[in-house]
């Protein structure tokens, strides 16, 4: 079959990642050309907390995700719309002294990655957060991480890069990607054929599927985040909040939005399929986290849940993503699997993944997250996770 | 017509009931033994709250516990949806966030 | 066998008839209902130490409220009645409550549920000012507090409900200025034939109308609202509307009753992923059923207003159907007799139920001409033109896609109100049929958690 769309780069999956590189490798010069099943950030890219937070991180990862840090506070110059960023600072909260003891060294190994963390606790951290509850014993504050809004960030992105000139096809699912002569060719559901000289693969939780056809399959895994929402209230926590625990029950996060909305989230995952595209929220998950909240700020026990949701999240059994140039096709780029943090490192992603398309090399470190680490994998999981 | 401390809803009848008394802004109020909250506010008062992202004045609007606009505070900052809360004598409610400084006060 | 485990949400004609339905085979069923009275919203009871009669409180339908609150009455020692309990969310075959700040958990074998309706409501220009109700709401006040929503009252919108408030209004002593019906009259003469079905209740609705002529109100038919007029701190001062006659009248008041009809409190049939399916006739989506009040998921059963649009008579049949349904799919034999007659009878109530759809559609057009600077999204103060922007600017071509883009529905009623009028907009804007445009999915809690119910063990 000859004919159908040819562009300099072909990206599959139209998430944070794909619509940042796509705007990235406008910025570039490359003629692009992205494929979305659905609409833009509509997944995980959409459904996800929205934390720009980059203490906690993965050390070896810290380098990337300054580097999305400096994207984020540029955004709304470059994008020309507001997805509202807040660097309003995150504070990493601990129960007990051996997490304050692990915060603490945290903050030590970060300081050479440039991330400076201030560490706080008893009166001085309820001083300066008297919003605190009495169980929390200390916190690393980070104060130029913040948060900012899932709903539009990567929808804000695919446009800009359509203004840019990027093609963007919403609606259009990706089934077979293969290389043909010394290009790549993707072909949809609905029979359109598209070609391009380099092929990055940015699907999320579907990224498998497509990366299994190049012989590189990965042990990806789904959960939904179980996330929720209270209703407005006025605006008085400036800081993203998080504990760090190694008890997954008694993980929690929450955020205050502008508008006074504080979401939140953590705890046991909930059920999601790649294969039905939905992602539930067990009530009983719900509740848990409302005993959890209140340990952070008992305040919000007087507050009302209004909405909960959930997403498909693509996890690797290292907790790591799959970033960076295929082990066996040269021109084939995959940038998924972000295991729940990847909003963050978005617009990085994306900045990252033109520069090495369009440059074939990156200054920002990436050799962890390699799909070469998965090359004995023989199983592809896709499939649902209780 | 209307100003802000005027009494919205007009009793049609049945008000032979017990009279009891309720706290609202301060002031103190009566209302009938038998009342939701939004009848014993609104029969004294033209709102129950303001709406978050608007100028505008809120009374409620479905009174079946659908729409969730008639909800007020408790004078420590509890809430309670008005049309389907029975009125209790001594209650003390206000109409307006209570405090800026929620988040500080457990 | 063991005992079957079934529930009931909801307490009104629909749960009631159910109830005694599984009663009368022998099941102790669970009836979960979230007012603190059995009665739902059309047989409301007046709380204790009100002294109105029956027949003053429900008009001409006071012996069929009467006959529902006694069979409740008989059935309650035969029942575990939880009044007073949200059902919160559904899943895994258990429904989660919350009642007075507590969790509970409630498995099931089969899950009835009748939650009912609420107004279906179109936005005007204004309607976010305080001293606006919604019909529901208006007849509310009036049936379960003895209360006008005001001192001067129009009543604007189209339906059954609007005439019969209307004239409870002027009965009971209110001042009703106007009665403002977005529907034509021809309309209604065109449906007599589907109305028909039910002579007895098309009777009724014409002594309504004879009721509303001798009231000496302004009644006006055909009419498009223009503007709720209104101050910040002081509410409602006036509404104008244009007349058939192509005049533009305001009426001063101190009130506005709206809506249109009704629309079926599906959050829990959604949330247990019962199938949508859409009515081009009312333009709406609701949960697929067969005959029987079967949903799309085995075990799972809908009937009364909470699934098609039928009134209190219709709500009680199929409640009853729904009932021997989920006995039959459990193995309990059902008489074939008495079900054959209630089948008969739900299929009239279909029939009226169209008839009355086709009397007072949906006026779909008054969405898409919506201006700009209209509030649409009364919760979190969103504008139809924000809206239109998103749909024709961002590529907002399906309902959830513009909720996530804009924030209507994402208040805290869960886009019940201004959703079924955010999707016209949203078809307008495009030019997709409103089928495609689609629903806002469902989304927990139902209705507003209290966080505090997290330090309660359920």
């Amino acid at each position: 079959m000859t004919g159908g769309t040819r562009s300099d780069v072909l990206i599959i999956g139209g998430g944070i990642m794909g619509a940042s590189a796509a705007f990235f490798l406008r910025q570039r010069g490359k003629s692009v050309t992205l494929i979305e099943r659905g609409l833009i950030g509509q997944q995980a890219s959409g459904t996800n907390f929205g934390n720009v937070r980059r203490q906690g991180r993965f050390l070896p990862q810290l380098p990337l995700a300054n580097r999305s840090r400096a994207i984020w506070g540029r955004l709304n110059e470059l994008l020309g719309e507001d997805a509202e960023f807040l660097p309003s600072g995150h504070l990493r909260l601990a129960y007990t002294e051996e997490m304050a003891g692990r915060i603490e060294q945290y903050g030590r190994d970060a300081r050479p990655y440039g991330l400076e963390l201030e560490m706080l606790s008893g009166n001085v951290l309820r001083d300066r957060f008297p919003f605190l509850g009495p169980e929390i014993r200390a916190g690393s504050y980070s104060p130029l991480d913040g948060h900012a809004n899932p709903r539009l960030a990567a929808p804000a992105f695919g446009r800009a890069a359509k203004r840019a000139g990027a093609e963007i096809v919403e609606r259009a699912e990706v089934l077979t990607v293969e290389q043909e002569g010394g290009s790549f060719r993707a072909e949809t559901a609905d029979g359109r054929v598209f070609r391009a000289e380099q092929m990055l693969i940015t699907a999320g939780a579907w990224g498998s599927r497509l990366s299994q056809q190049f012989g590189e399959p990965v042990p990806l895994v789904v959960h939904g985040p179980q996330m929720a929402v209270t209703e407005p209230v006025p605006y008085g926590l400036e800081p993203v909040l998080g504990i760090a625990t190694t008890i997954p029950e008694e993980i929690i996060y929450l955020r205050q939005v502008k508008r006074g909305n504080i979401v939140f989230g953590g705890g046991i995952r909930g059920p999601a399929s790649a294969e039905t595209l939905r992602a539930y929220v067990k009530p009983e998950n719900t509740l848990g986290q409302l005993s959890q909240i209140t340990r952070i700020v008992p305040a919000l026990r007087r507050l009302n849940v209004i909405r909960v949701w959930s997403g498909i999240e693509s996890y690797l059994p290292d907790d790591i993503p799959i970033m960076g140039p295929s082990a066996r096709i040269p021109g084939l780029h995959y940038a998924f699997g972000f295991c729940g943090h990847g909003f963050q490192l978005g617009p990085g992603v994306g900045d990252v993944m033109a520069e090495l398309i369009a440059t074939g090399q990156t200054s920002t470190p990436i050799e962890p997250f390699t799909i070469a680490r998965f090359a004995n994998s023989t199983t592809n999981q896709p499939g649902g996770h209780p | 017509m209307g100003s802000p401390g005027q009494a919205r809803f007009l009793r049609l009848g049945e008000t032979g009931r017990a009279r009891i008394a309720l706290v609202v802004d301060g002031e103190t109020i009566e209302a009938l033994e038998g009342d939701s909250l939004l009848v014993a506010i609104l029969t004294a008062r033209g709102r129950l709250r303001r709406s978050e992202f608007g100028p505008e004045a809120r009374s409620g609007f479905c009174l079946m516990a659908a729409c969730q606009d008639c909800w007020v505070w408790t004078a420590d900052g509890h809430r309670l949806r008005a049309c389907d809360t029975p009125a209790r004598a001594g209650l003390s409610l206000v109409t307006e966030q209570p405090e800026l400084s929620w988040p500080n006060r457990a | 066998m063991a005992e079957p485990r079934i529930i009931i949400v909801g307490a009104g004609p629909a749960g009631v008839r159910a109830a005694e339905a599984l009663v009368a085979a022998g099941v102790r069923p669970v009836l979960l209902d979230e007012g603190q009275r059995d009665g739902g919203q059309i047989y409301r009871r007046q709380p204790e130490g009100f002294s109105r009669t029956p027949e003053q409180l429900y008009g001409t339908e006071a012996g069929r409220a009467i006959a529902l609150h006694r069979s409740f009455e008989r059935l309650k020692p035969q029942i575990d009645y939880r009044p007073r309990h949200l059902a919160w969310n559904v899943a895994d075959g258990v429904v989660h409550t919350i009642s007075e700040g507590k969790p509970g958990q409630f498995a099931y074998d089969a899950l009835i549920i009748a939650a009912g309706a609420t107004d279906r409501l179109l936005p005007v220009k204004g309607w976010q000012h305080a001293g606006v109700y919604s019909l529901g709401g208006a007849q509310i006040a009036l049936k379960a507090q003895a209360c006008a929503i005001g001192r001067k009252v129009v009543f604007l919108g189209t339906g059954p409900l609007l005439q019969l408030v209307a004239l409870q209004y002027h009965k009971a002593g209110a001042e009703v200025v106007a009665l403002l019906d977005t529907s034509p009259f021809p309309r209604q003469v065109m449906a007599l034939p589907k109305l028909a079905a039910r002579p007895g209740m098309l009777l009724k609705g014409l002594r309504i109308v004879g009721g509303l002529m001798a009231s000496g109100m302004a009644i006006h038919r055909g009419v498009t609202p223009v503007e709720i007029h209104g101050e910040a701190e002081a509410g409602v001062t006036g509404v104008s509307v244009r007349l058939a006659s192509g005049e533009i009248r305001r009426f001063d008041c101190d009130a506005v009753g709206l809506g249109y009809h009704l629309r079926p409190e599906a959050q829990l049939a959604d949330l247990a992923r019962c199938a949508f399916t859409f009515d081009a006739r009312t333009r709406q989506f609701w949960p697929e059923i067969d005959a029987d009040g079967r949903s799309s998921v085995p075990g799972i059963y809908l009937a009364g207003d909470g699934v098609r649009t039928q009134g209190a008579d219709g709500a009680e049949i199929s409640g009853a159907l729904a009932a021997c349904a989920a006995l039959e799919d459990l193995g309990r034999s059902v008489p074939d007799a008495p079900r054959a007659a209630l089948r008969a009878k739900a299929r009239v109530m279909e029939r009226f139920r169209e008839g009355i759809a086709e009397a007072y559609p949906w006026p779909a057009g008054l969405a898409a001409d919506l201006p700009d600077e209209a509030i649409l999204c009364r919760c979190e103060g969103i504008t139809v033109g924000e809206l239109r922007e998103a749909a024709k600017e961002k590529g907002a071509d399906e309902v959830n896609r513009a909720k996530a883009l804009t924030r209507v529905g994402m208040g805290r009623c869960q886009g019940r109100y201004c959703g079924h009028a955010g999707a016209e907009i949203v078809a307008a804007a495009t030019g997709m049929p409103l089928e495609a445009v689609g629903r806002l999915r469902g989304q927990a809690p139902v209705k507003p958690l209290a966080i505090a119910a997290g330090e309660v063990q359920p």
